[in-house]
């Protein structure tokens, strides 16, 4: 396993609260589109095409297949899907081109949460048995998260307002993000979380193209190079689980190398203030580290695209020579349950 | 361009779920109000019970009974309940470690309010008073003062076992077919079927779904196909389908309207069904206020030769 890979493109629609006019491949056409005219790739070209997406958001059964009409499928691709955010589909994408199977990989990955009830939609994601039947939505869970992070002494109310504050005020730099500058910290939706502690519900589309060796070079300036990625699921019983920590997130960082050298900047995907709070402390990030500069999830958080594009945000930084060795992070789940980790890092300039 | 159509969707689906021996003693117990845990092999008791330890992987099967009472390990005062949840006035959500046991149960508290709750409160469960063997059997947790309530003694026996459940789930939706398809339903609605030119095959596909999937770039040159088509292929439906009043056998078929790049699908009428047959030409029959075809009935022509068609089939 000797083969470099490395982000060589990456795109994103704006995340809007709403795209009824658009259906989902055509929301999702112009960011596959646009990373292909980055590195002047064609469809026919492209080694492995790999996405991310769940029909629960839309409620469309099957949505993956026909998204697939936006790549353009004929003659026959070799492809892939993985029912989570796109960030998992790029780590599949990855170990198909570490086998050496193939040179280039597309990865994209899609979410319109417009068309339903996202805090109900996801309580089917939950233990069928001891758990869904309550319908806990993923606001709840994340504020039982953030009450056993202030009664451990690690946070306040304050403190997490100030990461929205800091995260909204990063997203103004960030023509993509839903929401930005000063948004009111609000009421409390589920106490002790404020609306301003809370993603914006949105829709959006991300897109990544790999490339292994040689080809990453000829296809980008300063290929943002894989160093590695692990992911890594907790306990699924919430009550089993200490939810101040993430003991996944540090173990995925650590079979990513994340700890062999300081990163300078960090993508990482925390729907919900508080969570920020648990992986800068499973991640053992110092203050010196940048900290989301695209405004992160609490600026934008289109449900099975904002993981991969926390990669792609690290690795655009890289190639246009923002950051030389960043960290993203992606999560999927209630209260941070999987995560996954990647390390890029840009070559000597 | 025509507006983008909109309709209310319900997906709703009854999942029954079996259980396996862990989960239908404890679904069983709280039926019994019996609360059960399940012991590990380095001594802890877990509540709600797991079949596999997720530490170690190991299959658990030592069932414990635990209190049904508890000390709230973390908490969130939700002052908007939500459809389906344990409560419909406000409520806080609990992590409860119930007394005997190492972990956490998630439930409702009924509290006056959030300044009545704080994490290490005692508190006990409050019974549905219609038990049938599931989470819900637990219609919450109130507060307590007091320390561990007495155990029942039972951990197995209990008459008629609960082995499985029925996880009902609806979801609401708002459904947009987007841009494209909404042009053709509007179509549709004037009697004439609305195709997409792809710009660089020049493929017409028909529904359009905005989207030329061989070349994966947008289509947005709306076409007039058809009324009338040819059949390219077809089979003979034998079997009745629930609901559907249409006699057996009749004929299903792919049609290619005239000027479509490719076929769409439909019922053949007025004609025998073992007449049918590929080349047939064929026009749709619109049924009073339908919103799309009935059925396609020969037109009379001449078949179609095998050459005009054999790239829709
Ligand atoms: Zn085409």
């Amino acid at each position: 396993m000797t083969r470099d890979i490395a982000v060589v493109a990456f795109a994103q629609t704006d995340v809007l609260r709403t795209t009824d006019e658009l259906s989902e491949v055509e929301m999702l056409m112009p960011v596959l589109h646009s990373v292909l005219d980055r590195t002047g790739l064609k469809t026919a070209d492209i080694g492995f095409t790999c996405s991310g997406s769940s029909d629960y958001l839309a409620g469309r059964a099957f949505s993956f297949t026909l998204a697939l009409d936006g790549v353009g499928a004929w003659p026959p691709i070799s492809e892939s899907h993985v029912e989570t955010d796109g960030a998992w589909a790029l780590y599949e994408a990855w170990t198909k081109l570490l086998t050496g199977d193939a040179d280039t990989a597309l990865v994209y990955s899609y979410g319109k949460s417009s068309p339903g009830s996202l805090r109900d939609v996801l309580t089917r994601q939950l233990d069928p048995y001891y758990v869904a039947p309550l319908w806990p939505d993923s606001v709840a869970l994340a504020a039982l998260q953030a009450q056993a992070l202030i009664d451990a002494g690690a946070t306040d109310e304050s403190a997490l307002a100030a990461i929205g504050a800091r995260s909204r005020q990063d997203a103004t730099a960030n023509p993509h993000a839903q929401l930005s500058g000063p948004v009111r910290q609000g009421d409390y939706l589920v106490r002790p979380l404020r609306t301003g502690d809370c993603p914006p519900i949105g829709d959006g589309a991300a897109a990544v193209i790999l490339a292994a060796g040689q080809r990453a070079r000829e296809l980008c300036e300063r290929p943002a190079w894989i160093r590695g990625i692990d992911h890594r699921i907790e306990a699924h019983a919430l009550g089993v689980r200490d939810l101040t920590d993430s003991p996944s997130t540090r173990l995925a960082a650590e079979k990513a190398g994340a700890f062999e050298r300081p990163v300078d900047t960090a993508e990482l995907h925390a729907p919900f203030s508080a969570q920020e709070v648990v992986l800068r402390r499973a991640l053992e990030l110092g203050d010196d580290v940048r900290v989301n500069p695209s405004g992160g999830a609490l600026a934008a958080n289109p449900m099975m695209a904002a993981g991969l594009v926390r990669i792609g945000e690290a690795a655009a930084r890289i190639h246009r020579g923002a950051s030389d060795r960043a960290l993203a992070h992606a999560t999927s789940g209630p209260c941070l349950q999987q995560n996954l980790v990647a390390v890029l890092e840009g070559e000597p300039r | 361009m025509s507006e983008v159509l909109k309709a209310p969707l319900v997906v709703e689906f009854p999942f029954t779920r079996s259980l396996g021996p862990v989960q239908s003693a404890f679904l069983t117990g709280l039926r019994e109000r019996v609360v059960l845990g399940v012991r590990t092999s380095d001594g802890r008791t877990l509540v709600p019970p797991v079949e596999y330890d997720p530490v170690t992987a190991d299959e658990l099967h030592d069932l414990a009974e635990v209190a049904p009472t508890g000390t709230v390990t973390t908490w969130a005062w939700n002052h908007a309940p939500r459809r389906g949840q344990p409560l419909t006035t406000p409520f806080a959500w609990v992590l409860v470690r119930l007394d005997g046991a190492d972990t956490a149960l998630l439930h409702a508290l009924d509290a006056p309010g959030p300044d009545a709750v704080r994490t290490g409160m005692r508190v006990r469960i409050r019974w549905a008073p219609e038990r049938t063997g599931a989470v819900t059997d637990i219609a919450c947790f109130e507060p307590y003062d007091g320390g561990p309530a007495p155990l029942t003694g039972r951990t197995d026996g209990h008459a008629g076992p609960v082995t499985g459940i029925v996880a009902a789930a609806r979801l609401d939706y708002t459904y947009s077919p987007g841009r494209a398809q909404s042009a053709y339903i509007a179509g549709l609605a004037d009697r004439r079927t609305l195709g997409e030119r792809c710009p660089s095959c020049r493929k017409v596909y028909v529904p359009p779904r905005g989207a030329c999937p061989t070349c994966g770039v947008p289509t947005a040159d709306q076409v007039e196909v058809g009324p009338r088509g040819t059949v390219t292929t077809f089979c003979i439906v034998n079997i009745k389908a629930k609901n559907l009043d249409i006699e057996v056998p009749y004929v299903y078929a792919h049609i290619a309207l005239d000027g479509a790049g490719l076929a769409l699908h439909g019922r053949i009428g007025g004609i025998p069904y073992d007449q049918v047959r590929m080349g047939l030409r064929v026009e749709p029959v619109w049924t009073q206020d339908a919103r799309y075809p009935d059925h396609y009935r020969p037109t009379g022509e001449p078949d179609a030769e095998y050459d005009t068609y054999k790239e829709l089939l």
